[in-house]
């Protein structure tokens, strides 16, 4: 399938998925809904650096709470109207990303995971200690009294916007993944020196992966702090986002766009309903559990075990 | 502005005094990450289990946090050999360390973390120890014993594993496994061994750094994370696999934040040590004393 046709299918995908959701009358499925499509976001924005070119990122959470605090600021300063906090996000993240990408240059493998994490606690500090987007005790929004579309409640609206974003992050993982740029970001994982010296551009595809990557990261923060109608560093910034990005492209399976959004809508579905059934930490502790035992006895992912079974057909 | 001396003394003192502590932190990751290669970003997990276990063994019975915590060393180090067994089955020997591996390890750290909670809550936790509400005074300077029992417990501790290392035989080994695994290995040694001890030896100074941590403030299971980067600077500081750097870095750690923490305000203060975790990755990866 051409990625234009695929654009096509997932956006009439993304309308149906609309249009359907206005039979749904209990506005907890909204809001479930909204939390599973923003994982969706996370885990294809960080397999784009993490499956594709082999870079781990713990420092999702950073990015993510770069979208939501972008948008803050641009709701006190001017009440800024959505579309344009959401793109207004998007590019302060990857920026961000571009930044990030820099890193990459002179830190290989675990040095750039760590930096990675380290760059979130400092933003994090940073955005303790900065009064203007709320400090520590953290800001209201009001979610707008005018809704659009002659919707009934905010988080339709927000439930709608983030479809179409999930839709925008997976045309671009796989455009990113069958295009050149995809086959220069496989050779950087697989053998970073011999990329370099079969003349792949190794640092400007790094920098592209770690700007996309980042922006469609920050993309799905945009929203957050009217979903929430507050918003805090610690819940922004919550170390849960980085576990579930990478933890979801893992199960799923990091070497296409298939992986992580059936990771996501697997993990994020249990964890909404472990979060109702039982409780919120168990629901967390469940993660790290799959986690480990995915990373330890199916290192493939759930994509690896289709793609053995689909060998052993032939 | 008259320069307040007694304010930068005592900075300085407890800056040292808190870089004991960090150096005790940090002495397990310079020997599993700067010496073994594994990336051991749980480390800081293990840290808060041994508090816990010093808290509840203090709570229940009344010992003291540190006796606990030598009593329980062993069992950190069964638990160190274990998971090392794990990650030698599951990742190294598949060559998959690099990003299976760091995974894992992240997800042990989750693990441990949400156990905690979901055990204990997320209050703060403290032990009770004699020394803990006596100060010495040197002039204007202030020695409170719940920084200095800790300080020279640590350095006990660090002396020793660098004493081990250089002075005995098996502790030469593990310097020749960092050095070369693979020559080492075509000379008949089982390097395999050498480094499940390494990294047992490895968690079991975070069970004892733990203890010294909940000696020397509250502790509760979230704050864990909080010092992956300083543990991972500190090593980073002080050059990958040394034990003398690692020392060295603790201190400036620890006199940095204490010097952000009186002229900044402390909630300046995790910032500092990510801060020179970056600096340090991105204009001096080798650090001081680096190979």
């Amino acid at each position: 399938m051409s990625n234009r046709a695929f654009a096509l299918v997932v956006f009439a995908a993304a309308a149906g998925i609309i249009a359907a959701s206005r039979l749904v009358t209990n506005d907890y499925y909204f809001s479930a809904a909204y939390t599973v499509l923003q994982f969706v976001i996370l885990a294809t924005a960080w397999n784009i650096l993490g499956g594709y070119a082999g870079y781990v990122n713990f420092g999702s959470a950073a990015f993510f709470a770069v979208g939501a605090y972008s948008s803050v600021f641009l709701y006190r300063w001017v009440h800024a109207p959505l579309p344009v906090m959401i793109v207004t996000g998007t590019l302060v993240a990857g920026l961000l990303g571009f930044g990030v990408g820099y890193l990459t240059l002179r830190l290989r493998g675990v040095f750039f995971a760590i930096a990675t994490l380290a760059l979130a606690v400092v933003l994090f500090t940073c955005v303790v200690n900065w009064d203007y987007v709320g400090g520590s005790r953290g800001a209201y929004i009001l979610q707008p009294k005018d809704l659009p579309f002659g919707l009934k409640r905010y988080i339709h609206v927000l439930f709608g916007a983030m479809v179409l974003m999930a839709g925008v992050a997976l045309v671009v993982a796989r455009t990113i993944e069958t295009s050149a740029i995809g086959r220069g970001l496989a050779a950087i994982r697989d053998d970073e020196l011999a990329a370099e010296c079969a003349g792949v551009p190794t640092l400007r595809l790094k920098i592209l992966a770690a700007s996309v990557s980042g922006a469609l990261m920050g993309m799905a923060g945009t929203t957050f702090p009217y979903y929430l109608s507050y918003v805090e560093p610690s819940a922004a910034f919550n170390l849960s986002y980085a576990v579930n990005s990478i933890a979801m492209p893992l199960i799923g399976g990091m070497m296409s766009w298939m992986g992580p959004l059936l990771g996501a809508l697997l993990l994020g579905t249990v964890q909404q309903v472990v979060q109702v059934t039982v409780s919120s930490e168990w629901n967390l502790l469940i993660v790290g559990v799959l986690l480990v035992a995915f990373v330890t006895l199916a290192p493939n992912g759930i994509m690896g075990w289709v793609d053995k079974w689909k060998r052993r057909r032939k | 502005m008259d320069f307040p001396t007694a304010l930068v003394l005592n900075a300085i003192i407890a800056g040292l005094l808190l870089g004991g502590l960090y150096a005790a932190m940090s002495v397990g990751v310079s020997i599993s990450f700067g010496m073994l290669d594994v990336v051991n970003i749980a480390h800081p997990g293990f840290i808060i289990l041994g508090s816990y276990i010093a808290y509840i063994v203090n709570a229940r019975l009344g010992f003291d946090p540190i006796a606990v915590g030598i009593v329980v060393s062993p069992l950190f180090f069964a638990l160190g050999m274990a998971l090392y067994r794990v990650y030698y089955l599951c990742f190294e020997r598949r060559g998959q360390e690099s990003l299976r591996g760091l995974a894992f390890f992240f997800g042990i750290l989750f693990i441990t973390e949400v156990a905690l909670i979901l055990v204990f809550g997320v209050d703060y936790r403290m032990v009770s120890a004699a020394y803990q509400d006596t100060t010495m005074r040197l002039g204007p300077v202030d020695f409170p014993m719940r920084l200095v029992v800790p300080f020279l417990v640590a350095m006990a501790m660090v002396i020793g594993v660098e004493i081990f290392l250089t002075r005995t035989f098996f502790g030469r080994a593990v310097l020749a496994v960092a050095q070369d695994s693979l020559a080492l290995r075509l000379m008949g040694v089982d390097t395999l061994r050498v480094k499940e001890f390494a990294f047992a030896l490895s968690i079991a100074t975070a069970g004892m750094a733990g203890v010294l941590l909940v000696v020397i403030q509250p502790v509760q299971p979230a704050i864990g994370r909080e010092y992956i980067g300083l543990v991972f600077a500190v090593c980073v500081l002080g050059g990958m696999g040394s034990i003398r750097g690692t020392l060295v870095g603790a201190l400036i750690l620890g006199l940095a934040e204490s010097f952000t923490a009186t002229f900044a305000g402390p909630s300046w203060a995790p910032a500092v040590s990510f801060g020179i975790l970056l600096g340090t990755l991105a204009f001096k990866p080798s650090g001081l004393f680096g190979r």
